[in-house]
């Protein structure tokens, strides 16, 4: 089954001094006090956080209500805005694939790929020997998850406290705390080039075609700063 | 629980699942070495930081109502925080959160 060792190995990681706890935790009481705001009560919201578990994926789906979305437009506007988690496990798992392991491991845990969980194991997996990466993840991805549920289920109950001035504060902190664990984690070439031209590349292609912007930033982005870092090597 | 949101929140965890599913079950033939996995290293660090600048310029949520100026103070002011404080990610963070809050009011 799970190695318990590295499960606990890695849940810790969220109680290091650079942890993401406390960033991903205000991002998802904001999640909370939101879905409360739009008429969701105590079981949706953290049922949406715990099927969910991804930010960007749950504003959008908040917005999409609003407006009275169909489901159709929901679940494509979402895709959309999640489809990022694809390139991201494919660059995280075969870090972690082992023989030994079995396959559903895998896929029971790719529910906890999200930045904050994606950005601590990249920065980690080196230290831990590869048969153990899959337990060692599954305990990252367990804490940060949890945090998340909590988050939410402290938000909804907050709402009333929370005026639009502390929201705003809630919610600029989850893209400060990615950008500087990006930033962070730009020590090659390629990773440096991929964080600066997506940064920029985003919001270029946002004016072209606002649903694709993530992605064509992404996959453009991505491309040439895979390219310049090949000729680089060579 | 009101159907609608519950089927809401079925529709946004099966697209959310959707792309780490296919993720997982791809990376199976894909060596860490390959090209194709460093390719896909860079796709996933270019479209994260295209999120990012997605959420800050061009937002949704409450954010939405904070002027371009003071998204773009904290952002500055924060990076440097992140800087002297020896690339640490928390103090960068939650000052973020107080300086938006404050900012907020003025701008």
């Amino acid at each position: 089954m799970i190695n318990k060792e590295f499960f606990l190995k890695g849940y810790k990681s969220i109680l290091k001094h650079d942890s993401p706890a406390i960033a991903l935790g205000c991002c998802f009481i904001a999640i909370g006090a939101l879905l409360k705001n739009l008429g969701f009560n105590i079981q949706e919201s953290v049922f949406s956080t715990m099927l969910t578990y991804a930010l960007p994926g749950s504003l959008v789906m908040a917005e999409s209500l609003l407006v009275g979305a169909s489901l159709l437009n929901i679940f494509l506007a979402v895709w959309f805005v999640n489809a990022r988690l694809y390139p991201m496990a494919v660059s995280l798992f075969p870090l972690m694939m082992h023989e030994s392991q079995p396959k559903w491991k895998y896929y029971f845990s790719c529910h906890f790929i999200a930045v904050s969980a994606w950005l601590i194991m990249k920065s980690n997996y080196k230290s831990i020997p590869k048969e153990q990466r899959i337990d060692y993840w599954i305990g990252i991805g367990t804490a940060t998850w949890s945090i998340a549920v909590i988050g939410t289920f402290i938000g909804f109950f907050s709402s009333e406290y929370l005026n639009k001035d502390l929201m705003m504060g809630l919610a600029i902190l989850n893209p400060i705390y990615f950008l500087c664990m990006m930033v962070g984690a730009s020590k090659t070439i390629q990773v440096s080039l991929s964080v600066i031209l997506g940064l920029v590349l985003g919001p270029i292609f946002y004016f072209l075609t606002p649903e694709w912007s993530i992605l064509l930033g992404g996959l453009v982005g991505g491309s040439i700063a895979y390219l310049i870092g090949e000729l680089n090597v060579s | 629980m009101s159907a609608n949101i519950v089927y809401a929140i079925l529709v946004t965890s099966l697209a959310t699942f959707l792309s780490r599913f296919l993720g997982a079950v791809s990376s199976e033939g894909i060596k860490e070495t390959s090209k194709l996995f460093k390719w896909f290293n860079c796709l996933a660090y270019a479209t994260l930081a295209a999120l990012i600048a997605r959420t800050i310029i061009f937002p949704v949520g409450v954010l939405i109502d904070a002027s371009y100026l003071s998204r773009l103070a904290v952002v500055i002011l924060s990076l440097i925080v992140f800087f002297i404080s020896k690339k640490n990610y928390v103090y960068p963070t939650i000052f973020s959160a107080v300086s938006m809050a404050i900012l907020s009011n003025y701008f």
